[in-house]
């Protein structure tokens, strides 16, 4: 709990509670983006949309992306089918419509369905920044249980609010478990 | 933590999950099949019994390649035998997956958390065996880019009007979307075996599979949203692969083929197979892995609920099947209709109905579908009357051609079984291979199930 390090010895990249409840996990975020600060994170091994809310987290920009990429595979799968069918290859069969839209529709959904889902994953990977290979909250040893079953709250150096002494001290009397020094 | 999981009280089969439960014992216990659990005689057996199996495929494939489609049974008029007939069975299979992952999100039936991971790895299986069979059919498998277009120097464009083109399109899509949908319901699972291990090569295989996943809300919120839009769209996808499937038949002029039923028809059969094999694959895993705590009896009742319903359905279409037969008013598709009942391949159709009409009405009664035994008797039996469900709709509307002439008889060479009896092989074997490596259930959101889960702020704002 006490920390013998200093900023100047190890570089720090924040401080980090541990709790035993999703509850007190949220109630800790709410806390924490009410005290000011931005420049932190909780760590959850369940989603918990309560977290959204008390850390006003509304990123929208997969279901943006994800829309945008379905326009594209869409208009993109019915222009291949017309160019293929109308200008590439015509066939005249019978003196029918070289541009049947009926007949362009599978493909056409089928490419719409193809690149928004891959938008959608691949948007969601970028956005979160993965892949990572390395990340300093790792360098505390009790964070593998995030994936399992304990809950932690993060405040990092690079927040404008961050004071070492005072952000132990705000960690602390939020209930916490443990608090730990993360190295960066 | 471990205080009893809540569940309205009129749930008498019993919970979605045992009592007793903690986050840290569910993690424990998934992660720990992987991890802990010591490779046993029976998983060696079955892999080595499967991987032999496989080589029936090998040795048929081989054949393929060196003779040419001339070694199946196919002929004119019935140039389409156990390729397609297999193809749609498989491909039906598969679509059970992609319903428990997608569609019951979608419903929030929160019971599919403990079967979605398995369902949809049998998706992925499944929809590779059935991608095998189109890829032989067309004698010149190493020509099978043909099908897609690109800019060649003959050319030449595939035909963009055709339901096989069709195919081509929403089979690869649909195996596309299903790995991807796969791999993100992985990634907080691989994160919680990278920190469950304690070995160094497992830490960093899991670790780079994770992709560096460390649970954060910020993360979560975007990977909520992602999954979400990913069922949104897995759902009407499913929908249309079983849909282009039976424009392969109802496009065509054929008797017995060319009606308007067949795509709902087909998207049920297809459900009702598929929960078939999840039924079929999930009683021995549940039993082996001893998960009768988190698959329970439920979830059971649950998917022979599920199989009833649409064999319901599917049995619907037979009946409307055989009064559009009868009704059309047309000569060739009454005598189809009449071929099929009385013809050279009548006991092919009665088994059928006996399989697929008769056995599921057995599922009304709740002792059977809480019996695990006789509950996985039905189930293969449903797999096979859906396997003869596909021979009988291919072979008999093609065996009797418009002109009498031409008629003729289908009969699988030794070459199709072995082609066919592979595939199986090759399904167990990526089974075998699942259940070992991966977790068979996805943790994350059985965590989600739990009380440990739910938020109850200590203090009032």
């Amino acid at each position: 709990m006490s920390s013998h390090s200093t900023l100047d010895v190890h570089p720090l990249y924040g401080i980090m509670a541990e709790f035993a409840t999703a509850g007190e996990l949220v109630a800790a975020a709410r806390k924490t983006h009410e005290a000011g600060f931005r420049k932190f994170d909780a760590y959850t091994p369940v989603p918990l949309h309560e977290l959204d809310d008390a850390m006003d987290l509304h990123d929208n920009r997969v279901s943006l992306f994800t829309l945008i990429g379905a326009i594209l595979g869409g208009s993109g799968g019915f222009t291949l089918a017309s160019w293929i069918s109308a200008k590439a290859l015509p066939l005249n069969i019978g003196g029918r419509p070289l541009i049947s839209i009926p007949m362009f529709i599978p493909v056409t959904f089928e490419c719409t369905i193809l690149i928004a889902g891959l938008t959608a994953a691949i948007s969601m990977i970028m956005l979160n920044g993965l892949p990572l290979p390395y990340h300093p909250v790792f360098n505390v040893e009790r964070f593998g249980a995030a994936s399992k079953s304990k809950f932690f709250l993060c405040i990092e150096t690079d927040d404008p609010k961050f004071d070492h002494a005072a952000t132990v001290k705000f960690l602390e009397s939020l209930n916490p478990e443990e608090v730990a020094e993360v190295a960066r | 933590m471990s205080q009893p999981v809540e569940l309205p009280s009129e749930i008498k089969v019993g919970n979605v999950i045992d009592e007793g439960h903690s986050l840290a014992s569910v993690s424990d216990k998934i992660a720990g099949i992987v991890l802990k659990r010591k490779t046993t005689f029976g998983w060696i057996v079955g892999l080595l019994i499967s991987f032999a199996v496989l080589q029936s495929l090998m040795a048929a494939a081989t054949m393929l390649f060196v003779k040419g489609v001339g070694v199946w049974g196919i002929n004119i008029p019935v140039g389409w035998g156990f390729a397609i007939v297999n193809f749609v069975w498989w491909i039906g299979i598969g679509h059970a997956g992609t319903l428990i992952s997608a569609i019951l999100l979608l419903l929030n039936q929160s019971w599919r958390n403990a079967i979605n991971r398995f369902a949809e790895a049998m998706t992925l299986f499944a929809v590779m065996c059935a991608g095998m069979f189109p890829v032989l059919h067309t004698g010149r498998p190493w020509l099978a880019y043909w099908l897609l277009p690109y800019p060649n120097t003959m050319d030449l464009w595939p035909q963009m009007r055709s339901p096989l083109l069709w195919d081509v399109f929403a089979v690869s899509t649909y195996l596309t979307i299903s790995a991807v949908f796969w791999f993100v319901g992985l990634i907080p699972d691989l994160a919680t075996l990278r920190d469950t291990s304690k070995k160094r090569w497992q830490q960093v295989l899991f670790g780079a599979l994770a992709l560096g996943w460390r649970s954060s809300a910020r993360h979560w919120q975007r990977y909520e949203k992602a999954s979400l839009l990913l069922a949104g769209l897995a759902t009407p996808l499913v929908v249309s692969v079983h849909t282009v499937v039976s424009f392969d038949f109802a496009v065509s002029m054929i008797p017995g083929w060319h009606t308007t039923i067949f795509p709902p028809y087909f998207v049920a059969g297809a459900i009702y197979s598929g929960f078939g094999m999840v039924l079929t694959l999930m009683i021995p895993v549940r039993k082996f892995y001893g998960l009768e705590d988190i698959i329970t009896m439920r979830h059971l009742n649950n998917m022979a609920k599920v199989t009833l319903a649409t064999g319901m359905i599917v049995s619907y279409g037979y009946a409307l099947e055989a009064f559009f037969g009868y009704y059309s008013g047309d000569m060739y598709e009454k005598y189809m209709i009449l071929n099929r009942m009385t013809g050279p391949y009548a006991p092919f159709y009665w088994c059928l109905i006996l399989c697929n009409m008769i056995t599921p009405q057995f599922l009304w009664s709740k002792k059977i579908r809480t019996n695990p035994l006789i509950l996985w008797i039905i189930s293969i039996i449903v797999n096979i009357g859906m396997w003869l469900e596909r021979f009988v709709i291919v072979v008999t509307s093609l065996h009797r051609d418009f002109l009498p002439s031409s008629w003729s008889m289908y009969w699988p060479t030794v070459w199709d079984w072995a082609t066919y009896i592979g595939t199986i092989g090759l399904f167990m074997t990526l089974i075998f291979l699942f259940v070992r490596v991966l977790p068979i259930i996805t943790i994350f959101e059985l965590r989600m199930l739990l009380p440990g889960a739910r938020v109850k702020e200590p203090v009032a704002r």
